[in-house]
Formats: structure tokens, C-alpha cells, sequence
């Protein structure tokens, strides 16, 4: 246990402290760049903010990734079981993915106006689903055809396959997809947090940092979202262990 | 151009049938037909007096790659076609189905062992019992020995015979190595090459309980000889100048 604590922990320890001297060897003011020292307070002050604030960027990043995750591996079956689904979505899956979704946020916040919740949570979603989509599809096609030929040469139906075979056999891929997609719902939801008026989560606090001047404070909050996407991260690393953790071949 | 021409090919109901024949001839097709897996374009495939239609759960299969799933046991990856052809099983019954045969292919103790825990020759053995588990009439074997060292082959030549002795199938193997097709089979089909058709059929009239000491008798030595000249027909060469 120590020693799989030990490790990380001195590696953001080190992390800290050569911040701390570099912003003191410079002399730089903290408006020009706040040190690790000028985050305590700035998280004190402002502790109930952090807290509600934290909780709304959360679930709503969540709420997008759970989303991303249903729509994901639907998307992904059907591009992995069709040819010709898989041919006729991919030009636009890779079109609508390269869209930087910072245009998207003037958009979606023009047709669903005031709907800050679901704006956010859409955002999170739209940002997220397609590595699922992708690692889903190309898990399901790349099945080596022995795999279904033992069920399908008893009789088996194409549903019992999918739930036997396919399903648990892409489930590696599945989770790897779900860790870069965790990262990026949060850069979603905070996009529209940060680009949209009277924000709420994190992303506001941020940009109420900046209005005011309380550079500690905007650093503070970007501390809070790494913070927040270390625990969604290993929160997805927790629910590969139990469903994929046979894919782990040191763990045996 | 078809991959099977003119194919007529008989197994005896419980005989053991090896198909033997040059690279790329068609072969996996041929396991495919009888599996059902495959319609023929023209023709028909019989078996047991019913003509194949479609996939039965009265076949079973092997292949050169144990296809086991990683994620299940080696318990649970025999007991896997019992889950499709006979959901209503107790589970008991099933758990003790699939023992019997880990005891007779040598795997008492790894049952519960994952197949990456393995090595090749008791990965193929599991594979070989998860064929078996559901007592099928036909056996499809596509050279589940291909892949393994040649002494661990012939480890598994005899657990196949020991296999066969204790379990009722009828069996078609496919195979590249002759002295297999003559250890296991009770005949011998030689196919031609592209578009393949039968180019001969030997009858394998050596004693059922036989050691791998057969192989090295003058009258294997004899029928190994033919087959190989068989073959080199079948390649296109003719015996002159090889």
C-alpha cells in the first residue's frame, strides 16, 4: 500500500515545491504567477464556493460522461457490426470531432437559451463520446472470427454472441476510451462554464478570479479541476478493475 | 472460381476422418460446410441422415488457436457451450460434465486457472474438452495441433485417442502432417489443390489402440510414403525428379 502511495504523492510533493522556487527565484508578484503558498488562502476564503461550485462542475461532467457512454458504445456497435455504417459514419464522426467545441458554446447556448444545466451537461456529452464510439467500433470489428464461430456453430443468436463474446472481449479497449474521455468532459463542462455569462461550477469561479483580479484564486481553481479529474480518473481505474481487471496480466 | 469442386467426402457414422492436403486447397471451407457456417453454392452436406442447413448444436469445434476467453476460467470456458445448447442444466451437472473430461485430457487443478496462466499444449486440451462438452455427433477439428512443438503434438495425438475411446463422435480432422492423419484417422482423404476435389482416400487398417511405436512400423512407413506422393500430385508436381 505504502508503496503504491509513496511514489505519487512525492512526485506532487517535488511538483510543488520546485513551483514554489521558481516563482520565489524570479521574484514574481502573485498577479503574475501565484505560488503553491498563495493557495491555501485562496481555498480557505473561499471554501463554501469551492465546495458547491466543485460539486456542480462534477456532476455535471458526470452527467456528460455518462451520456458519452451510452451514446458512445451504441455508435460503436453499429459501426462495428456494419461495414457500411462504419463507412458512412466515420467521415462525419471525425468531421464533428475535429470541430473545436469552443464555437459550438454560442450555439448550443443560443438554442437551448438559459438551459445552463443541460447546455453543460451537452457539452461534456459531445465532447466525450466519440473515443468511446471509436475504441468500441474498432473493438467489435477487429473480433477474430474463431471467437464467434465456437457460439455461432451451436446455433447461437447474434444477441448471445455480443453478450458472451464481444462485449466483455472489448471491454479493455472500452475502459481505455473511458479514461481520455473522463479528461476531456471536463475540459466540456468548463467551456462552457468559463465562455457562457453567469456561469456556475468551477469554470465560473475561475472567471470571477479574473474579473476581480485574485489570480490565487483563478490557480486555485485550476488545482480544484485537476484535483476533481484525479478522482474521476481513478474512479474509472476502480470500475476497470472489476469488470476488465482479468485484461490486468501482472495482477493474474 | 470455386474453392471446392467435385468434393465428395463420406465419414462413417463414429469413424475418424483426417483431411490432408496442399496449402490454401480449401480446407477451412470444407470445415465450415459441416459446421454450417457456410451454404455450399451447389451440392448438399449430410449429416446423420439430415441435410445441413444452418449452424447445430450437435457439432463441435476445435481450431489451431484455442480461442479461449480470457475472462472465464478454464472451468467456465468448457462449460461455455452448455450455456447455449442446454441453458436448463443444472449447474452442478454442468460443473461435473466439464471435470470429466479436464480429468481425462490431464487439466484436474487448473480448472479454475485463467488461460493466459497456461501453456499452448493445456490451452489446446481445454479448447479440445470445451469441443466436447455439449456430447456432439460431429467433431471439427481445423489443425488444433498445428500450432504446438512437436512433442507436445504428440502428447496431444494420444490424448486425442484416449478422448476418442471414452466419448462417441464422429470426427473430421484436418491437418498438413501425415503421420498425424495416419496416428488418428480411420481413413485419410487427400485433397487436390484449387478448385479441390477428393484425389484419394486411404483406409487406415491399423489396430484401434495404437501407440505413436505404429508410426515407426514398415506399414506406416509404407502408407506415409503414399500420402506423400499423394500430396506432390496434389501440388501440381509430379513424383519424377523430388
Amino acid at each position: 500500500m505504502l508503496r503504491k502511495i509513496a511514489p505519487p504523492l512525492l512526485a506532487v510533493l517535488l511538483f510543488l515545491a520546485s513551483w514554489e522556487l521558481l516563482v520565489w527565484a524570479n521574484g514574481w508578484p502573485n498577479y503574475k504567477m501565484a505560488s503553491p503558498s498563495d493557495l491555501p488562502p485562496a481555498f480557505w476564503r473561499y471554501k463554501e464556493l469551492f465546495l458547491t461550485m466543485g460539486w456542480q462542475t462534477l456532476w455535471r461532467t458526470v452527467a456528460g460522461l455518462m451520456l458519452a457512454v451510452v451514446f458512445g458504445t451504441l455508435m460503436g456497435m453499429v459501426i462495428g457490426f456494419s461495414r457500411i455504417a462504419r463507412d458512412a459514419l466515420y467521415p462525419l464522426l471525425i468531421g464533428f470531432n475535429a470541430i473545436p467545441k469552443a464555437t459550438l458554446v454560442p450555439v448550443i447556448s443560443l438554442i437551448f437559451i438559459g438551459q445552463h444545466d443541460f447546455n453543460t451537461v451537452l457539452m461534456a456529452f459531445m465532447i466525450s463520446f466519440f473515443p468511446i464510439a471509436v475504441s468500441v467500433g474498432i473493438g467489435l470489428s477487429t473480433l477474430e472470427p474463431e471467437y464467434r464461430d465456437i457460439l455461432r456453430a451451436l446455433g447461437a443468436s447474434r444477441f448471445t454472441i455480443f453478450r458472451k463474446i464481444a462485449l466483455p472481449k472489448t471491454l479493455p479497449e472500452f475502459f481505455g476510451a473511458l479514461k481520455v474521455s473522463a479528461t476531456l468532459a471536463f475540459i466540456g463542462t468548463n467551456l462552457v462554464e468559463i465562455v457562457s455569462p453567469h456561469g456556475r461550477g468551477l469554470g465560473a469561479l475561475f472567471k470571477s478570479g479574473e474579473t476581480n483580479g485574485d489570480y490565487p484564486l483563478m490557480f486555485a481553481v485550476l488545482i480544484a479541476l485537476a484535483f476533481l479529474g484525479i478522482l474521476l480518473y481513478y474512479a474509472v481505474i476502480f470500475l476497470e478493475q472489476i469488470f476488465a481487471g482479468w485484461a490486468d496480466r501482472e495482477g493474474g | 472460381m470455386p474453392v471446392l469442386d467435385g468434393l465428395e467426402v463420406s465419414v462413417p457414422a463414429g469413424s475418424f476422418a483426417a483431411v490432408v492436403g496442399p496449402s490454401g486447397c480449401g480446407k477451412s471451407t470444407l470445415t465450415k460446410l459441416v459446421a454450417g457456417l457456410m451454404k455450399p453454392d451447389a451440392g448438399v452436406v449430410w449429416l446423420h441422415g439430415e441435410r445441413v442447413q444452418g449452424p447445430r448444436k450437435t457439432v463441435g469445434m476445435a481450431f489451431q488457436n484455442p480461442v479461449l476467453l480470457e475472462w472465464r476460467s478454464i472451468l467456465d470456458n468448457v462449460i461455455l457451450p452448455l450455456e447455449i445448447v442446454a441453458p436448463k442444466m443444472p449447474k452442478a451437472d454442468r460443473i461435473a460434465r466439464a471435470m470429466e473430461l479436464l480429468d481425462m485430457v490431464g487439466l484436474l487443478g487448473f480448472e479454475h486457472k485463467r488461460p493466459s496462466e497456461l501453456s499452448g499444449g493445456m490451452r489446446q486440451r481445454a479448447s479440445l474438452c470445451r469441443s466436447l462438452v455439449h456430447k456432439p455427433e460431429v467433431l471439427i477439428l481445423d489443425e488444433p495441433f498445428g500450432a504446438l512443438d512437436a512433442f507436445t503434438r504428440e502428447d496431444l495425438w494420444q490424448t486425442m485417442r484416449d478422448l476418442r475411446r471414452a466419448e462417441p463422435f464422429t470426427a473430421v480432422l484436418i491437418t498438413h502432417d501425415l503421420r498425424e492423419s495416419v496416428f488418428l484417422g480411420d481413413q485419410v482423404i487427400v485433397l487436390s489443390g484449387r478448385p479441390a476435389r477428393t484425389q484419394y482416400v486411404m483406409d487406415i487398417d491399423l489396430p484401434e489402440d495404437r501407440t505413436l511405436d505404429i508410426l515407426f512400423t514398415p506399414k506406416a512407413a509404407d502408407m506415409l510414403h503414399t500420402l506423400r506422393d499423394q500430396i506432390r500430385i496434389a501440388q501440381g508436381r509430379d513424383g519424377a525428379g523430388h
